[in-house]
């Protein structure tokens, strides 16, 4: 086995560092070191979307990428969406609709939805569609996370215009 | 507590009770748990489907910097020694023991703290075998030669299997018989005759949570946190294996991320269970996406159907023969095979029928339960049958469903007369919603369109056992014990809103205290829809014991009848400051009547009816085989929809899985080997492959004997919806599928068999 290297990245807004392995992967890190349990490996193939997390504004499969590529980075996980003054809109708009229903892949949703909505803020069905078709939802909960989006995509459309 | 105005639950669309802990990804699944000292198993698996062991090389593994041990059968006899299992039978070895009846079964266990070094080890194993031939198919397996296990051993939990003990030289772990009238005569007198055959494919349940457990024995006493939808189940089971009393064993249940029928019975519990025994520290296994195509599956099966038609278009007879492709367990099997094959002959009218459904075993991987207890895979065989019979004799296919319909009052092939199900109002829904009566655009050129639907229904497990106790504590909260498991499904919110109805509570204040076998009461399983019905009716009467118990209360400290104190005053009046508890219990099992071993007859062999159609329109491009299902439409019978929002999840939930069964999905094997063990080949569903036009509805209907008029949602659109894609493409193109999956390449081939589209060179 190779030695550790360290590591320092902005986890969630705060500094941070880790002593890895080289076989170590962003999901592994974040649940083993910092007990973030959000992203999680499912598939092990990057095909499934229950690991994504933010990595310097783009969205990474957690479970294909090396921890060891983190430092310098900012990696923001679905719990950085609740802060004290509440949840994300996202986050409301999938309670709202019932937009899950084991709730595995749901974090993972909810980060595609964030990244979907900065970069087209009024999405049709089928840019909705087409963004989120990495990520499975096994439960089929897919008509409500339709219905989750076109209601997060309204508060945030009223929040800009309020 | 005692409010003024009764707080009405049921019919309430409130969101999960979990739902915040699910968008924040704080959620507890067994996924996550690492305990101290806690060593992780990987698993070294058989590369060939059938054969005996001659060697397993281990030293390398071992000597592997970082490994803790590695075991085998040998070593884990040392601590259960008759280490097989089994929900029906008991017939699986914790590890392969002498023989391997798989490719992918399980043959020894690395353990080390890290997962990648015991995965590094497992790399470093090899096994010698002594090759054997190999049955593939169900069909086949039923009067092969090769055996896949030399003896029979039905475990003694199932009365029904006990004339197989000890039976030799034959892989039919059940053969299931009913005979109802005399279906000779009438195929005899029978005006036409219609047979076909048809097959579905091996299928898995793919929960994104995949399967995991975790073992912790510590003085004398095991833990098992695990993701099963089986608690009580696991608890019996592991307390046989280890020959220990029930309250020595503690299973612990936290979400699951999904289980669709897999996470039943007992999984990774046993071997986890003899591991953590083994090196004395807790053990946790989680297996990979491709490992849980090792784990169960869905049956594929084999279906003959033969059907006796009167000139009027009257079915006057059917005979059903179904081979049930089990794999090398049979886990749940015997009974998919059994209750499967009551209703094979779908949801009609019928005076005379035969069924005979066999349980085979085969060198595959095994088959259990999935979401519809082998109701999908009747339905696929009998519903495209009533289309291709519908088409031969010129009736329109709603009509030809009218004509022949199972009606409440009427007694189904069992014997047992149908009850609240509402079969006919679903047909008629369902038409309405296909525009049935308007003729559809058949399209032109190389595009056609088409459209078809189906019907059928299930029956539901039986007898089975809730027990629920609701806990009232002094400053009048509720909490509510169930040993249902929260999947996905929504149960913990329907239970509670059952609770609150009684008790006036609303629902979102009442805490749902998850299955820990140490606190909540038995249950026999969340599977087979029957959680609403069952642990419902539980629930129910705990809450309606706990209502009597505070009226006692309330007359014993000399209040009025239907006095307005709060439950809190009444603790406190009664122990002088705010202590105590009331605990209501309830328990429920419906009334059952066994079917006649030899002619499947009861009086009363279900506690209720699943019921569902679905319909669907089509774009097939004649050229290159693609179709589209532009819509889909789901018509249930769900009673009483208690919580319509959660209803209205389980339908479409259940129809998008079904679809992938139906269009994508299958396990394909090469010589005994699977080879689309990966999300990369076998394909589920995405956003991208919903219909555009897509609709669940339900139909006004009531289950008199559930808890407010509600029973099971959860498989009812798997059962119809294979047929009627098939249907649809039939009538789109003119070409009859009879194996799912109904894909492309199928298609395609049909259409180029029927001299329709040009195979290109």
């Amino acid at each position: 086995m190779s030695t550790a290297r360290t590591i320092r990245f902005t986890l969630n807004g705060s500094p941070v560092s880790a002593d890895v392995m080289p076989h170590e992967t962003l999901v592994d890190v974040l649940q083993q070191r910092f007990d973030l349990r959000g992203a999680r490996e499912s598939c092990g193939q990057g095909l499934c979307g229950c690991c994504t997390v933010i990595v310097d504004s783009q969205a990474v499969s957690g479970c294909l990428y090396l921890a060891w590529f983190l430092d310098g980075r900012t990696v923001a996980t679905i719990e950085s969406l609740e802060t004290a003054k509440g949840l994300d809109p996202v986050q409301e708009a999938f309670i709202e609709a019932g937009a899950f229903q084991c709730g595995f892949c749901t974090s993972g949703f909810i980060l595609m939805v964030k990244q979907l909505l900065d970069a087209i803020p009024d999405p049709s069905d089928e840019d909705i569609r087409h963004y989120l078709a990495g990520n499975l939802c096994r439960c089929s909960a897919y008509p409500e996370i339709l219905d989750a989006v076109r209601i997060a995509a309204k508060r945030r459309a009223d929040a800009v215009h309020s | 507590m005692a409010a003024v105005t009764p707080s009405r639950q049921i019919g309430r669309s409130i969101p999960r009770l979990e739902a915040r802990g699910k968008v924040t990804g704080r959620t507890e699944y067994v996924h996550h748990l690492r305990l101290p000292g806690m060593l992780h198993g990987k698993i070294f698996r058989s590369t060939i489907p059938h054969g005996r062991i001659k060697r397993i090389d281990v030293s390398a593994a071992r000597a592997l910097e970082g490994v803790h041990s590695v075991v085998t059968i040998e070593d884990i006899r040392t601590v259960i020694p008759h280490p097989y299992y089994g929900p029906a039978f008991h017939d699986q070895p914790i590890l392969a023991d002498g023989k391997v009846r798989f490719a992918g079964e399980p043959v020894a266990v690395v353990l080390a703290a890290d997962r990648r070094v015991a995965e590094e080890a497992v790399g470093l194993i090899t096994a010698e075998y002594e090759e054997l031939p190999a049955v593939h198919d169900e069909v086949e397996a039923a009067t092969s030669p090769v055996v896949v296990h030399d003896e029979l051993k039905p475990a003694a939990t199932f009365p029904d299997l006990q004339h197989l003990k000890g039976r030799r030289g034959t892989n039919v772990a059940l053969d299931y018989q009913l005979l109802r009238g005399d279906p000779d005569a009438a195929f005899a007198s029978a005006a036409h005759v219609f047979e076909h055959t048809f097959r579905t494919q091996q299928v898995m349940h793919t929960p994104l949570e995949p399967f995991v457990a975790v073992a912790d024995v510590d003085g004398g006493r095991l833990t098992l946190h695990t993701a099963s939808q089986n608690p009580s189940f696991v608890r019996i089971e592991i307390s046989r294996l280890l020959g220990w009393p029930e309250n020595r064993v503690r299973v612990k249940v936290p979400f699951l991320g999904g289980g669709f029928g897999g996470k039943l019975y007992i999984k990774l519990e046993a071997l986890v269970t003899a591991l953590s025994l083994l090196a004395r520290r807790p053990v946790k296994i989680s297996l990979t996406m491709d490992e849980q195509f090792f784990m169960v599956t869905r049956h594929p099966c084999t279906f003959r159907i033969k059907s006796a038609v009167s000139a009027e278009g009257r079915i006057t007879a059917r005979e059903c023969e179904i081979w049930w492709n089990g794999g090398a367990y049979a886990d749940i099997g015997p009974r998919v095979t059994q209750k499967a094959g009551f209703t094979a002959a779908g949801p009609y009218d019928i005076e005379n029928v035969s069924i005979r459904s066999y349980a085979v075993y085969t060198n595959r991987p095994p088959a259990g339960a999935l979401r519809g207890f082998g109701a999908p895979q009747t339905a696929w065989a009998y519903e495209c049958h009533t289309d291709m019979i519908a088409a031969a004799l010129g009736i329109d296919q709603v009509e030809f469903r009218r004509r022949n319909l199972l009606h409440n009052g009427r007694p189904q092939a069992s014997g047992t007369v149908l009850r609240d199900a509402a079969l006919g109002l679903v047909l008629d829904h369902l038409a309405a919603r296909m525009n049935w009566s308007r003729p559809l655009d058949r399209g032109s050129g190389r595009i056609r369109r088409g459209r078809g639907l189906a019907i059928g229904f299930k029956g539901i497990t039986a007898p089975t056992t809730s027990v629920a106790v609701v806990n009232l504590y002094a400053d009048g909260s509720c909490a509510l014990y169930v040993g249902t498991v929260d999947m996905g499904q929504g149960s913990d919110t329907v239970m509670a809103q059952i609770a609150g109805e009684v008790l006036n509570i609303d629902a979102e204040a009442i805490r749902v205290i998850h299955s820990d076998t140490d606190v909540t009461p038995y249950d026999m399983g969340t599977l087979g829809s029957r959680s609403t019905f069952h642990m419902g009716t539980a629930v129910r009467l705990a809450a309606e014991d706990a209502k009597r118990k505070i009226a006692e209360l309330a007359r014993e400290l000399g209040l009025p009848p239907g006095t307005n104190v709060p439950l809190d005053e009444l603790f406190r009046r009664k122990y002088g400051m705010q202590a105590g508890n009331i605990i209501g219990t309830g328990s429920f099992i419906p009334a059952y009547e066994k079917p006649d071993p030899a002619t499947g007859q009861s009086a009363n062999v279900t506690p209720f009816w699943g019921v569902a159609g679905t319909g669907a329109e089509v774009e097939v491009d004649t050229e290159t085989g693609e179709f589209k299902v532009t819509r889909l439409v789901n018509v249930a019978d769900v009673g009483t929809a208690l919580n319509p929002k959660l209803v209205q999840a389980q339908l479409s939930g259940g129809a998008i899985m079904q679809f992938g069964f139906t269009t994508s999905e299958n396990m394909t094997f090469r010589d005994g080997q699977l080879t689309t063990n990966s999300l990369a080949d076998y394909k589920i569903p995405t956003l991208l492959d919903i219909p555009r036009d897509f609709i669940n509805e339900i139909v006004e209907s009531r289950q008199e004997s559930g808890p407010f008029g509600g029973k099971g949602a959860g498989e009812s659109t798997t059962i119809a919806l294979s047929p009627a894609v098939g249907n649809a493409v039939a009538d789109a193109v003119g070409v009859r599928l009879t194996d799912l999956p109904v894909d492309a390449e199928a298609v395609f081939r049909a259409l180029t068999a029927a001299g329709i589209a040009q195979a290109q060179s």
